[in-house]
């Protein structure tokens, strides 16, 4: 059976997320159709390490980061967080589980109550799970607002709407970190904000990494943000994982042609060098009725017959870089594999 | 060059500013959000508008469109459409400009389509109201719409509502919407800031392709100066409600003269950057539009800043080259710049990566 493939699983105790054959479907009415979002990923993010995930709108990023947090639960595979099954806990033990990963969403001033002032926003998680004194619980959450840069002081007396979008966005990871989480989920995090403010909050989210010994998911389009804040890249394409490597490698080395598009799209911030023509034309096929074979077909320029019929399974090339590509730009063809019904 | 420029100058501005004030009146006093900005669009022309948040550069948009607020508004300054004065007129005489003569593309497409109306419905009825089309022939027309701006599935997505999409393609639906009477001049408010980068490069190809084949003009608001590299004839970069630099683009970056224009291309992450580079970043936010700081508006967080800076606000000044202006005391290149530059990489505040060019 071809799934994206399970061959960049590392076998290493340092695992703190594994993620395999997730599958996350949304039934459209009552047509007896589908939304297939998700088809069958599989990833581990090390503790410590960020994991990048990139690909092109409505591929699935969102519903990826969502299906971690079991909001909602998937269709199908296992999300193997700190050694616990995610997919079979209760509805109690998921949202003691749900404490030690956080989420940060792209939209920073709606994603906070708007009636609350900024300080009880930031302590509302540790005053729900009753952690520690009143006196403990201020000072926990000062000393955060402190770390990512915000005056308590101020925080105290106003309001989200007072404060600017990076400072919303600064607000939303303080928050995310008041219960001590192990990993966060960051959801286009800095795609609303400024070039300049994003610069300061890519530095920031290094800076707590190591302070509080993080491990990231860090979901967004702009591949030169991720390519900076990453060590290792999941490229996504309509529900399925593409191309998985270390992040400089994927930038000096791209294999997928899905991938090769996708840097070449990124805009050059000088006007003397020639926009690129769009290497890709044509509409990102529908996720009701995804394309045979390899989902990118339609739109790719090296696509054969054995792409048409025969889904390719992600595959080493060079060391710790992963594609799934039947005629990759490097790293060879695939090898004509056996099939297994 | 001189030959272009000729041809150029000839050809009529489509919408021109003159010194336009936009001030709101706020709780804490007035908020000068656009304070003098005279700035000339041609006819087939793209101008960028790029800045941080809070620059001015909706407003700014908002207010040639004739889309400010009732109440609270203080409008100075001239907004010329074809020539016309329309700075002045009522809601009700700019019913025959908007739509067919001008149109936006906001900045928001959630708070700016109707969540309860199906897509379909909310692009045909700008076209049966504006071009006087039937029910069925608009439903066709926005089928085509969808379609061009690169929706799959456009004929489903006629019938969805809004939160059935994801956000880049709402963002193309409002496209689409604006696209729909075929403007002469369009505004678009960040159009590309909650996209993937593919779809951006192909939105603002579609956008490009759009001012050419029908000589459109544009008018680009972005943050990334990086974005509007390839697709501007000009970029007017704003800062604290007021143009502070204003070339070709190409002149814009080869020859940089204000230091926050500096500072914003520096700050773009970029490819050819190890992954885990420490970004450069401007310290500091945007001044406060009710009490601006009282010379350079830039000056606090200015790297280059001198004492005249902090009590001398400066004017427009001409650069070297042609249809360049800017507004700073100590330009990049200046002797005073090159001193201070010299002594911050010595102390080690810059990072060799930060371009100089
Ligand atoms: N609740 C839902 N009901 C139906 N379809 C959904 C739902 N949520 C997501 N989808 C669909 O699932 C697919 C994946 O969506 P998702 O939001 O995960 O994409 P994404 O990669 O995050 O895109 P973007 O970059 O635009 O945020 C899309 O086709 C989307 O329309
Ligand atoms: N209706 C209003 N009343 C009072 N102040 C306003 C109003 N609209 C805008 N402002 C203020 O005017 C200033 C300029 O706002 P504007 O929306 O033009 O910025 P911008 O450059 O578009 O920023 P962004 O990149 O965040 O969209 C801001 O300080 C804003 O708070
Ligand atoms: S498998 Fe074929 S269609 Fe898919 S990306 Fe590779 S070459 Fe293109
Ligand atoms: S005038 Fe002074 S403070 Fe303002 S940008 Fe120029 S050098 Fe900096
Ligand atoms: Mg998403
Ligand atoms: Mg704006």
């Amino acid at each position: 059976m071809a799934g994206t493939g399970k061959a960049h699983l590392r076998d290493d105790q340092n695992v703190l997320l594994r993620v395999e054959d997730l599958v996350v479907e949304f039934p459209i009415g009552r047509t007896g159709l589908k939304v297939n979002a998700v088809s069958g990923i599989s990833f581990d993010v090390l503790k410590g390490e960020t994991l990048g995930i990139v690909g092109e709108s409505g591929c699935g990023k969102s519903t990826t980061g969502r299906a971690i947090m079991q909001l909602p639960s998937p269709t199908s595979g296992s999300i193997m967080f700190d050694g616990t099954e995610l997919t079979t806990l209760s509805g109690e033990a998921m949202r003691e589980a749900r404490t030690k990963i956080q989420m940060i969403f792209q939209d920073p001033i709606s994603s906070l109550n708007p009636r609350r002032n900024v300080r009880d926003i930031v302590l509302e998680p540790l005053s729900i799970w009753k952690r520690g004194t009143t006196a403990e619980q201020l000072a926990a959450v000062d000393k955060i607002l402190e770390h990512v840069g915000i005056d308590p002081q101020r925080a105290a007396e106003s309001k989200p709407h007072q404060f600017s979008g990076g400072q919303c966005q600064r607000i939303s990871i303080a928050r995310s970190l008041v219960l001590n989480p192990q990993m966060i989920i960051c959801d286009e995090p800095v795609s609303a904000l400024d070039v300049s403010v994003q610069a300061q909050v890519v530095n920031l989210l290094e800076d707590l990494k190591k302070q509080f010994e993080l491990t990231l998911v860090f979901i967004a389009h702009d591949l030169a943000v991720v390519k900076n804040i990453s060590d290792r890249i999941a490229v996504m394409y309509l529900g399925k994982i593409c191309e998985v490597s270390s992040s400089d490698d994927l930038y000096r080395n791209p294999a997928h042609p899905y991938t090769d598009v996708l840097l070449s799209s990124i805009p050059v911030p000088d006007p003397t060098v020639a926009v690129k023509k769009v290497v890709v034309d044509g509409e990102p096929p529908s996720p009701v009725s995804p394309p045979a074979g390899c989902r990118f077909n339609p739109r790719c320029p090296n696509a054969s017959d054995r792409c048409r019929s025969e889904e390719p399974t992600l595959r080493e090339i060079e060391p710790d870089h992963f594609v799934a590509c039947h005629h990759p730009l490097t790293g060879g063809e695939a090898p004509v594999s056996v099939h297994f019904k | 060059m001189t030959q272009t420029d000729l041809v150029r100058s000839e050809l009529e501005s489509l919408v021109e500013t003159i010194d336009v004030k936009t001030h709101f009146k706020t709780p804490r006093g007035i908020a000068r959000a656009v304070d003098g900005v005279s700035i000339q669009i041609r006819r087939g022309q793209s101008l960028g508008v790029v800045g941080e948040s809070g620059s001015g550069k909706t407003v700014l948009s908002r207010s040639i469109m004739g889309l400010l607020p009732r109440n609270g508004v203080i409008r100075e300054g001239s907004v010329r459409y074809r020539g016309q004065e329309i700075g002045n007129c009522s809601d009700k005489e700019m019913q025959s400009i908007w739509g067919r003569e001008m149109a936006m593309i906001f900045q928001d497409p959630m708070t700016s389509l109707n969540p309860v109306m199906k897509v379909g419905k909310q692009i045909s009825e700008s076209l049966r109201k504006n071009l006087g089309m039937s029910a069925n022939e608009a439903l066709a027309v926005a089928e085509k719409l969808l379609h061009d701006v690169r929706i799959p599935e456009p004929a489903r997505r006629l019938n969805q509502y809004p939160h059935e999409l994801s956000g880049g393609m709402r963002q193309r639906v409002m496209i689409a919407i604006a696209m729909a009477c075929g403007p002469n001049m369009l505004f678009a408010d960040e159009p590309t800031t909650a996209l993937d980068v593919t779809v951006q490069a192909q939105i603002l190809e579609l956008l490009s392709e759009q001012k050419r084949d029908r000589n459109m003009s544009l008018l680009l608001v972005t943050h990334n100066l990086g974005v509007v590299a390839g697709y501007t004839d000009e970029i007017a970069v704003m800062y604290g409600g007021k143009v502070v630099e204003k070339a070709p683009t190409k002149t814009l970056f080869a020859n940089t003269k204000m230091p926050y224009t500096e500072a914003l291309l520096s700050s773009i992450p970029r490819l050819d950057q190890p992954s885990h580079s420490r970004l450069t970043t401007i310290p500091g936010r945007p001044p406060d539009l009710v009490n601006p700081p009282k010379g350079c508006r830039f000056a606090p967080r200015c790297a280059y800043v001198r004492d005249l800076c902090l009590n001398e606000e400066p004017e427009l000044e001409q650069a070297d080259s042609p249809d360049h202006t800017y507004r700073c005391f100590y330009p990049v290149g200046s002797p005073e710049y090159l001193e201070r530059r010299v002594e911050l990489t010595r102390k080690g505040e810059l990072v060799a990566s930060e371009g100089s060019n």
